[in-house]
């Protein structure tokens, strides 16, 4: 997180790098470029401060993962897009709300971005169900399969970290806690 | 068959790439030839992927909560606070529902004053002059079905005020209508079915029972033939099978019921309840039985409900013709005794009574 990032305005494509690359000074400057403008939409069309942070941190995870997955094609500016998206995803709540107005105050330009929402809500859902099933797993199971598989700690780290007599034992014990994950993971979806 | 936790260790052994060269292509190849090895082994890999988008979005969440807090949200407010105030920004959130909500608001109102009749000036008037009687608590009258025919009190006195219906006691002149058809009236004429008026004057009224006496007493009138009809002096019976025959209109008007209930209005005991379709103008006319028998006089029905109507019994009636003083009349009450429709069916009853029901105007 270099200073300099705040004199310098990156690019669109230079952020699409910084996010390839897990730049979080990218993330730093493309979320604080762009809150003011979801926040103005939000809190104009009746939402809360909270609301505007709800949907643009969503907007964010939605253009994040879409550059992550390698089809992002920059055919509109990530400004528009995040607008878009954002934009979209209030309609849905104020839809839920039973307050759905086609006669939303717009502030930018905007297209249809149905596609990335449908396959946002996939992951999303999923997402749902990954940490509901982290939460049933409990201690120390959640926390060896969060350091090895999403931490990438190393099995000798772990072990030592749980105290577990050798990198094998500990091995053992995360096969286990890993079968009873996908058991309360693929549970929970076929209900 | 390999346990499942056997499996996972295979699987990742071979994703960590743990596995020497020759176990590596054995684990290939048991994916190419086995269906449902292969299966599972792309499930356990979208397991883990999901696993690890899980872990990136925690991530990511945590990091945009950090830097959410390093925005000045004082400055933005303050940037944005000239956007529209909250009250104007609903307004014009739901300008459009409200419209719609108004109009039909509106129409509702107007098609509900509609159907009541409140446009309907005349019936609102009479509405009103029943509310009146009401609070004069005059009972009767309260339920009077005054035809109301002109609702202007100044217009020429040769307009008639009220109308209703009366019938003939006796050949000689004298009828009988409601008290409160005639009740405040200058002058009262009775007209027949031919079309010829006469004047009348009241010469008794009772209005606790609601019944006036009135007699011709115009020049032109030459005495009727007598009476078809007799009254009867018991009380009618429950159910039975009436009708009755009155002005509602300037045309004589059938209608046809039956007694539904022994007591008036309120427990009245002085009329009976009929079910029979009356109207303003209807009052003063006489409620018959099967075998023409004046059983009552129509005097009124209820406005809240429907086929709810009343009539004064008919010993009421002859009660009032004996209480009338004698040396105040210049002729008898010869009340009919001998009854001619007994026999007869209901058209040829109608027939024969038309002469005797007059429609009794009032000047006043």
């Amino acid at each position: 997180m270099s200073s300099k990032t705040n004199y310098f305005k990156p690019t669109d494509n230079e952020i699409i790098l910084g996010i390839l690359n897990n730049s979080s000074s990218t993330l730093q400057y493309l979320y604080k470029a762009y809150f003011p403008m979801v926040y103005q939409l939000i809190v104009n069309n009746s939402g809360s401060e909270d609301d505007a942070k709800d949907v643009y941190q969503e907007g964010i995870i939605i253009l994040h993962d879409k550059i992550k997955s390698g089809d992002f094609e920059l055919t509109s500016k990530l400004k528009t897009f995040l607008y878009s998206v954002c934009r979209r995803l209030w309609l849905k709540r104020l839809n839920h709300k039973s307050r759905y107005n086609e006669n939303i105050n717009d502030y930018e330009d905007h297209f249809s971005v149905e596609q990335d929402l449908v396959s946002h809500e996939e992951k999303d859902q999923q997402f749902v169900m990954m940490d509901s099933a982290l939460q049933q797993l409990g201690e120390p199971c959640k926390t060896i399969i969060e350091d090895f598989y999403i931490h990438n700690k190393s099995m000798q780290d772990i072990s030592e970290k749980f105290g577990y007599t050798n990198a094998d034992n500990a091995k053992t014990q995360k096969y286990k806690c890993l079968q009873r994950l996908k058991k309360l993971f693929f549970s929970k979806e076929n209900i | 068959m390999k346990s499942e936790i056997d499996l996972i260790k295979e699987i990742e052994a071979y994703l960590f790439k743990e596995m020497d060269a020759k176990q590596a292509a054995d684990f290939e190849d048991e994916r190419i030839s086995n269906p449902s090895f292969d299966k599972k082994v792309t499930e356990h890999f979208n397991f883990l992927q999901s696993l690890k988008s899980y872990g990136d979005k925690k991530a990511l969440k945590i990091q945009m909560g950090k830097i959410h807090e390093e925005i000045d949200l004082d400055a933005l407010k303050e940037e944005f606070n000239k956007a529209p105030s909250k009250i104007i920004s609903f307004w014009r959130k739901t300008k459009r529902s409200l419209a719609v909500a108004a109009s039909i608001a509106i129409l509702f109102t107007l098609s509900t004053l509609y159907f009541t009749g409140q446009f309907d000036g005349q019936n609102h008037v009479s509405n009103y002059s029943e509310l009146k009687r009401d609070m004069e608590t005059i009972k009767r009258s309260q339920r009077a079905l005054i035809n109301n025919i002109n609702s202007s009190s100044n217009q020429p006195s040769d307009n008639s005020q009220y109308g209703g219906t009366g019938f003939a006691l006796s050949s000689n002149g004298y009828l009988v209508t409601n008290y409160h058809v005639v009740k405040g009236a200058d002058s009262v004429y009775v007209q027949n079915g031919k079309g010829e008026s006469f004047k009348v004057e009241t010469i008794y009224i009772d209005p606790t029972y609601d019944i006036a006496i009135l007699q011709i007493i115009d020049p032109l009138f030459k005495n009727l033939s007598p009476l078809p009809y007799t009254f009867k002096k018991s009380n009618a019976d429950l159910g039975e099978d009436v009708y009755t025959i009155g002005y509602p209109k300037d045309d004589i008007v059938y209608g046809k019921g039956y007694l539904s209930s022994s007591t008036g209005y309120g427990g009245d005991s002085t009329a009976y309840q009929i079910s029979i379709p009356v109207n303003p103008g209807n009052s003063g006319g006489p409620l018959m039985d099967n075998k023409g028998n004046v059983i009552g006089i129509v005097s009124g029905k209820q406005t809240q409900a429907d086929g709810a109507a009343f009539a004064v019994k008919s010993d009421f009636l002859l009660k009032c013709i004996g209480n009338i003083p004698q040396d105040s009349l210049k002729e008898k009450i010869n009340i009919n005794k001998k009854n001619t429709l007994a026999g007869l069916n209901r058209t040829a009853q109608i027939k024969k009574m038309q002469d005797y029901i007059f429609i009794v105007k009032v000047y006043n």
